[in-house]
This record gives C-alpha cells, sequence and structure tokens, in this order.
C-alpha cells in the first residue's frame, strides 16, 4: 500500500484497522537467485535495487536478528559527501544524491534532514588540509564552503572559540550534508525490497556456506538450508565470521565503536558539528536529545557495549567543543560493531569463488553509505563488474599496493 | 572488560594503564614469501570469543604482555610476559 497523508486520513476515519504490515515474514524457499547474508541497511538496500533496478527479483535477505538490530540501529545518523581521494569522494556523493531522492523513491519518511555538515578547523596547517579537501570536492562537482571564524560564529555561537590551546578558527561546511533517521532507512528499504517480491527471512542464522566444484551452492542456516545461484555477504561486523564459512580470511578487524544521546533539550544544534582538534561529532534529534560519538575504544569486540574509559573520552572531547555539554545529561549509551578495514576504506568485490560476492569493511562510516553500498552491490550481483563508482573498493588492494588512504595517516595496518 | 588485570610483574592493576595492541601474531621471519608476509600484516581471524592479544603495559612495568580476551564478553584471563611466552615457545 502507498502511504500517502490521503492514507493517513483515510485510515484515522476507518479506525486505523486497514493498515498492512510493512514487510511479509515469509518462510524461506528452497532456492532463490541471490542470497544476502545480513538484513542491515546494506543488505536491504542491496535487495531493493536489485528488485528495482536491476530486475532481479528472486531474492532472499537473510537476518539473524530482527530486521535492523545491527549497525543501522546504532549509529549518528550522519549523511555526508566530504570525502578527499578519488577513489572514495564519487561513491559518497553517489550516495548523497540517491539519499536526495529516497523518500519518494521508496515511499517512507525516513527524516532525511540536508541541515549542514560542519568540520571546525583549529589552526593553519588544519586550514590548508580542509581547503585541500574542499578543493577537492569541487573538483568532483561536490557543494563545499570554507568558513571563517566570522562566519562559524554567526551559525554556531556556543563553541570555545577562545580556547587557548585549540582556538575555533574556522570550518568547512557541506550545506547539504545532514542527518537521517536510520531506523526509517531500514523500514524503508525493506518494505520497499518486499514489496517488490524480495523476501526478508528474520531470526535466521547462517551456520555454514555449502560449495561445490569451487562454487557455492547455498547456506546452511538454523531454519535449514536454502540453496542460491548467486550469494552476496553484507554482514558488516561479522563478515569475518560468515566469509569464514567459505574459506576466507578478510582484512577486516571488528571493533566496538560507542554512541550516545542525551535528555531531551530545546534546539540548539541546528545542524551536524565535528571537532577538528579530537574525534568528536554530534547533532541534535527531532526528539532534542545530543546525537554524538566520538572515536573507537581500541579493541576488537562482538560485544557492542564499550568502555567507561571511552565514555569518559568522548565527553571529554565534546566538553572541548562545546563547554555547555558539561551540565547535559547523558541518557543512553550504546556500541555496534564495526567491520575495520586495514586501511579504513571499504570492499565491495567478488571472490575467489566465481558466485560469491563481499560487501564490507566500513569501519565506522557505513551508514552515509547505505544507498550508494546497495546499489553499487546490486549492480555487482547483477553484472558481475563494479559500478563506476566503486571500482576502487577492491579486496586485493592490500596485495597491489592500491590502499585508499582517505585518512592520511599511510598504509598501515594496526590503523586503528 | 576486567576493570583489574593482573601484570605477570606488576600484580593486579587497572585496564586503563594498558594500550591494547591487537592480535597476538606471529611475526614471519623476514625473507618469508610475500604471500606470507600479506597474511600476517593484513589478514585477521578476528574471532568472536577467546583469542589472544598483545597488551602493552604502558603505565606500568612497560613490559609487552600475551593477554587471553574473550571478545563477546570482554573478559580477560591468562597474562604471559610476552618475550618469555615466545623464549618458551622456541626452547620447547
Amino acid at each position: 500500500m502507498r502511504y500517502s497523508a490521503l492514507a493517513i486520513l483515510k485510515n484515522a476515519l476507518r479506525g486505523n484497522r486497514d493498515w498492512r504490515p510493512a514487510w511479509r515474514m515469509p518462510d524461506p524457499k528452497p532456492h532463490y537467485d541471490v542470497i544476502i547474508v545480513g538484513g542491515g541497511g546494506h543488505g536491504l538496500a542491496t535487495a531493493y535495487y536489485l528488485a528495482k533496478e536491476f530486475g532481479i527479483r528472486n531474492v532472499a535477505v537473510i537476518e539473524k536478528g530482527y530486521l535492523g538490530s545491527g549497525n543501522v540501529g546504532r549509529n549518528t545518523t550522519i549523511i555526508r559527501s566530504n570525502y578527499l581521494l578519488p577513489g572514495n569522494n564519487p561513491f559518497y556523493e553517489f550516495s548523497l544524491k540517491l539519499w536526495e531522492g529516497l523518500e519518494q523513491d521508496f515511499n517512507f519518511n525516513a527524516m532525511v534532514s540536508q541541515r549542514g555538515v560542519l568540520n571546525l578547523y583549529h589552526s593553519d596547517a588544519q586550514r590548508d588540509a580542509y581547503t585541500r579537501r574542499g578543493n577537492a570536492m569541487r573538483l568532483h562537482g561536490v557543494d563545499a564552503e570554507l568558513l571563517d571564524r566570522a562566519a562559524v560564529r554567526e551559525m554556531v555561537p556556543f563553541l570555545d572559540y577562545e580556547n587557548a590551546r585549540f582556538p575555533v578558527m574556522g570550518g568547512l561546511l557541506q550545506r547539504r550534508g545532514g542527518t537521517v533517521r536510520h531506523d526509517g532507512v531500514a523500514w524503508g528499504y525493506g518494505r520497499g525490497a518486499d514489496s517488490l517480491g524480495v523476501d526478508i527471512i528474520q531470526h535466521c542464522e547462517v551456520t555454514g556456506i555449502r560449495r561445490e566444484n569451487g562454487r557455492v551452492t547455498g547456506v546452511d542456516t538454523t531454519r535449514g538450508f536454502i540453496g542460491c545461484s548467486k550469494l552476496g555477504l553484507a554482514a558488516a561486523g561479522n563478515s569475518s565470521r560468515v566469509a569464514e564459512m567459505a574459506g576466507l580470511k578478510l582484512p577486516i578487524e571488528s571493533h566496538v565503536l560507542q554512541a550516545f544521546v542525551s535528555e531531551g533539550l530545546k534546539p540548539f544544534i541546528d545542524g551536524v558539528v565535528t571537532y577538528g582538534a579530537g574525534h568528536f561529532y554530534i547533532s541534535q534529534s527531532d526528539k532534542g536529545g545530543l546525537v554524538f560519538g566520538g572515536d573507537i575504544d581500541g579493541y576488537n569486540s562482538y560485544a557492542q557495549r564499550g568502555n567507561l574509559a571511552t565514555v569518559e573520552h568522548v565527553a571529554e572531547a565534546g566538553k572541548a567543543m562545546i563547554p555547555a555539554l558539561s551540565r547535559i545529561r547523558v541518557l543512553r549509551s550504546w556500541g555496534g560493531i564495526m567491520d575495520m578495514s586495514m586501511d579504513g576504506s571499504p570492499i565491495i568485490d567478488r571472490t575467489d569463488l566465481d558466485n560469491l560476492y563481499l560487501n564490507a569493511g566500513w569501519c565506522y562510516g557505513g551508514f552515509k553509505a547505505t544507498p550508494a553500498s546497495g546499489y553499487c552491490f546490486a549492480h555487482l550481483l547483477a553484472h558481475n563488474a563494479p559500478h563506476p563508482t566503486a571500482t576502487a573498493f577492491r579486496l586485493d588492494r592490500f596485495a597491489r599496493g592500491l590502499m585508499i588512504d582517505e585518512r592520511g595517516a599511510g598504509a598501515q595496518p594496526n590503523l586503528h | 572488560m576486567a576493570s583489574l588485570v593482573s601484570c605477570p610483574h606488576c600484580g593486579l592493576r587497572p585496564k586503563e594503564e594498558f594500550t591494547i595492541k591487537g592480535a597476538a601474531l606471529h611475526r614471519p621471519a623476514s625473507d618469508a614469501p610475500s604471500d606470507v608476509w600479506l597474511d600476517h600484516v593484513y589478514l585477521r581471524d578476528n574471532p568472536r570469543g577467546e583469542y589472544e592479544e598483545y597488551w602493552h603495559h604502558t603505565a606500568g612495568c612497560r613490559r609487552w604482555l600475551v593477554v587471553s580476551r574473550n571478545t563477546a564478553t570482554h573478559e580477560t584471563g591468562m597474562v604471559r610476559d610476552a618475550a618469555a611466552a615466545l623464549k618458551a615457545e622456541t626452547t620447547a
């Protein structure tokens, strides 16, 4: 059924008895053309675009928990395309353009809010680095503005401008960046895929990948064996565990990233602001809570929770940027499992097994990539060739010396 | 994670005194083939469950330690001195 203002009115007048479930709960069929492992943002987006753009509808998304229970439900909701390197920038801009049309496309309110993303800088050298980044963005046709201190002060008056060690000198602004309601993304893509014939099989964990003559024949699951012609892995933090079932060892470590939300406050942070003298980012949700986060904890973890030392560390960075945060109460904290790749950039590629495809390595930046990741992975599954914006996301780039070193820290693992 | 970690040299110390490096991998010989080095530098088992890590007692004895830790529960198990463990393995 189509959601619309008229539908709300009609159903309200009928006592709201006629709303249909947003997606079915089908039993798995014996065989699908494509099985996607992972019912998160990327997996559901992949299924949606396979059905909608590439005409492949005999698809199942297999999710071990409930739809959207992983990182798509745990992130700080930021979208942006302010990337530096040519291997990254076009991809994230493709994603941002998909965000801009998404709600109309999948007929669901995902609260796409292009409220702006402002990256603060605190030194001449950092200003130069952000100038370079802004110019790189503009060379790719992406919007970027460099604001001086006065312009930033007009936008965000409550920052610690006079901080002796790290004064706020200005910022790089991408006005088209912003936030999106993360659960809405999972639900929108799930509902959209389901309505196009994709089976979303929840509470079904993949326990093995069956192979014959160098090809995948299907997956063993907690609900039995399900055959497939093509298998796509989109399991984020659990990628290594699933890939191991196919005999693959990945350039990935799973790390915990914590995120926080404060008590509800009157609106005072209008856009997304990120700190340049520490790893900290913050926005304010429509419910009034401040949504913020910072560094990963720094150790391998599948626990979906982190340590108090990191909570303190993030709070310190936040308070250094916005002194007023010192009096705000944190309501809730949680963690996710980040699939940290060895150069900080993602993998969307085929594997040594002819019909096994991998989408992983999103580190802590996967949410903004959701539409493009889904589209490009669907493209790869459908055509056996990478989408033009994703050609650099190769699994073998580490062997070939072609790491995408966005962070500028050098080609080193132990990056995190 | 355990708040207190039992360093073999310093006794029970707060976990914030330690820096976690990552998986305790065996370093290949310098002349090992490139695929062995590729595996060592870039590929990881990344297990969910108990595995061994290198920890540095940065704010204590500054020795490298091998710590057994469960990545799903964060419980820490046996802690041994890394150099001593390596010596015991090579002379075994």
